[in-house]
């Protein structure tokens, strides 16, 4: 269960203030959040991973207060407990497919890069079927397909919780429901939790539930 | 650390031209000084080696440069000449020997310096194959000269004409090559020595033509008289000088009065060399006597200071590039703003990500460091051939 308190947060030198009561997620839902754009949905998300920490409240995981952690625990609490997926894929794009996927595995001595991950990145590759581009660069792929690689390495972790920060943003109609559905199926078969932002209104139908950001400051 | 290599070396190689770009760049910086430093270095070295075996030498007034840079490295500039006559009294004196140096033609892109054998052993000069010249129109080639153009004992060399259209001026004599000398790292590897006799033939000095005393054709022979025999265009001059025309060939004038470019002397010992350039002092000769290594000192303290001049533009051009490689990482990091924070958003530390940035730093300054290795390397291999055809 993730649960923020009571939070204040605010970005140096900026006029933008977050503030809130309380806001719970329980463990294997669907949450969608939605509001108009500058009403801090992807600092939600941020705080929620440990990237921000708020200067007042608390933001709970599982019961683990993730802004009492230190930088470095933070930082592998993320890696092993949380799958990021963004609007534009953020992929390195001197990095061929694989090795985009293995890519937090290069960046953190948390996590050792053998072959059994290895093994497990081509069968998420399979899953999403983009096996056949892993030795491929970014820029060859279509934008679904950087979206699938995108998730693929959000998934490699097995996190217990995907934060998804517009993912279909810039898909075409055919690949959003692909990119949900693969989605849908992992929260399902793992029970993780997925905590989606979107302004996509016709995905919404899909979800357990749905954080209307304009109305949780009205309530706060 | 690895990861961080590895993540460094795929930025690096994926932006290549980007890389090969500053790679270049950094390592003619790093190599244009360290470069310079040898050249100068190694020429220093090989003129001052020359000079310094060399105690004096003898020549036209003028510029000693010149005298030096003819007699040393036969480059032939333009320079006065002194005549036999000097070297007969010269070696009069009692002071030591000189050996002459007539160094005005070429043959084939190499000079021809007309001297005499004691030059060879001066020098200390060796045979790898054949003998020494013993007559006039033979010639001893330097080790380049035979390696450059792939010839040995038993071929020819015919020396260049100075001019086409003087017609009264040098004709080529077809020299046979006698003797090819053991390689010396020196000027003398790049000669072709001849007796200065020789030399006097290519000048028109003299020469060798068909007998005209019993040639009666009034188209060859123009008058004739009891001591004279005067001839026309018509008569056959011989351009090479074999068994059988060889006691044709003679001298006409007062060979007393014969050009030489200059005396390489050496005095019995440094009392007699003091005693002997106190009379060109005093006025007893009327040609300058010059101490080689003064005059190549000299010439190198011009060097050096431009030497100074370059060390200091090299210092600023290194500078500026420093700057330019910190602007380039800054603009870079600003650039990979998103990478950067993909990296922080899935686990990555600041320092991980410093720790990236260093390597990629590190494998373009040491492939920068190798390139300008491999541009010293290359210096030092090329460095000899580069200051004969460019220095000395």
């Amino acid at each position: 269960m993730i649960s923020l308190k009571n939070i204040s947060f605010q970005y140096p030198n900026s006029d933008f203030h977050l503030e809130f009561g309380e806001l719970a997620f329980q463990s294997g839902s669907k949450t969608a959040v939605i509001g108009p754009s500058g009403f801090g949905k992807t600092t939600l998300l941020n705080l929620i991973s440990g990237i921000y920490t708020p200067q007042k409240g608390s933001v709970a995981v599982n019961g683990k207060t993730i802004n009492r952690m230190t930088d470095s625990e933070r930082r592998t609490f993320r890696l092993t407990n949380i799958g990021f997926i963004f609007q534009d894929f953020k992929l390195l794009d001197y990095l061929k497919v694989i090795d985009n996927i293995l890519l937090s595995f290069r960046i953190n001595k948390a996590q050792i890069l053998n072959k059994t991950i290895r093994m497990r990145a081509k069968e998420i590759a399979s899953l999403l079927d983009i096996e056949d581009k892993l030795n491929k660069y970014p820029n060859k792929l279509s934008q679904g397909e950087r979206q699938r690689v995108a998730i693929c390495r959000a998934l490699l972790n097995d996190p217990s919780i995907i934060l998804a920060d517009e993912p279909t943003g810039n898909l075409d109609p055919e690949n959003k429901q692909k990119i949900m559905r693969i989605l849908f199926d992992y929260v399902k078969d793992r029970d993780s939790s997925l905590i989606t932002v979107t302004h996509d209104h016709e995905l919404l139908k899909d979800f357990d539930r749905i954080v209307n950001f304009k109305e949780l400051y009205t309530n706060s | 650390m690895r990861q961080s290599f590895f993540l460094a070396y795929k930025y690096i190689t994926f932006h290549k031209i980007r890389s090969m770009v500053l790679i270049f760049s950094i390592g003619i910086i790093v190599y244009l000084p360290n470069g310079l430093k040898k050249l100068i270095n190694e020429s220093e070295a090989q003129m001052v080696e020359r000079a310094k075996s060399t105690p004096l030498i003898i020549g036209a007034k003028g510029s000693s440069t010149d005298l030096v840079i003819n007699t040393l490295y036969f480059q032939q500039e333009k320079t006065e000449n002194i005549t036999m006559k000097i070297l007969e009294e010269v070696n009069a004196s009692g002071f030591g020997y000189a050996i002459p140096v007539l160094s005005m033609f070429s043959a084939r892109g190499f000079p021809i310096v007309g001297t005499d054998p004691d030059y060879f052993n001066f020098r200390e000069l060796s045979l790898v194959s054949g003998r020494w010249m013993s007559f006039v129109g033979e010639c001893v080639i330097g080790s380049a000269v035979a390696g450059k153009l792939n010839i040995g004992v038993g071929d020819s060399l015919v020396s260049s004409p100075e001019n086409f259209f003087d017609l009264a001026g040098v004709y080529p004599l077809k020299m046979n090559v006698v003797g090819v000398l053991d390689p010396a790292d020196s000027p003398d590897d790049h000669a072709i020595f001849v007796d200065i006799k020789t030399n006097w033939v290519i000048m028109g000095l003299g020469h060798g033509h068909e007998d005209l005393t019993n040639n009666y054709d009034p188209t060859v022979v123009l008058q004739r008289d009891s001591n004279v025999v005067k001839a026309g265009a018509k008569l056959y001059i011989y351009n090479t000088i074999n068994l059988e025309n060889m006691d044709s060939f003679h001298f006409h004038g007062d060979m007393d009065s014969y050009p030489l470019s200059s005396l390489i002397f050496v005095p019995k010992d440094h009392k007699s060399a003091t005693i002997f350039r106190g009379r060109f002092e005093s006025g007893e000769f009327t040609q300058q006597i010059i101490v080689p290594a003064d005059v190549v000192n000299n010439l190198l303290q011009s060097i050096f200071r431009i030497k100074q001049i370059f060390n200091t533009v090299f210092i600023l051009v290194g500078f500026a590039t420093i700057l330019i490689l910190a602007l380039i990482v800054t603009l870079s990091i600003r650039l990979r703003k998103d990478e950067i924070y993909t990296m922080f958003t899935i686990g990555s530390s600041r320092l991980k990500v410093a720790e990236i940035i260093g390597f990629e730093l590190f494998i373009l300054i040491g492939c920068s460091v190798i390139f300008a290795g491999v541009l010293y390397l290359l210096t030092g291999f090329f460095v000899e051939d580069f200051i004969r055809n460019f220095i000395i």
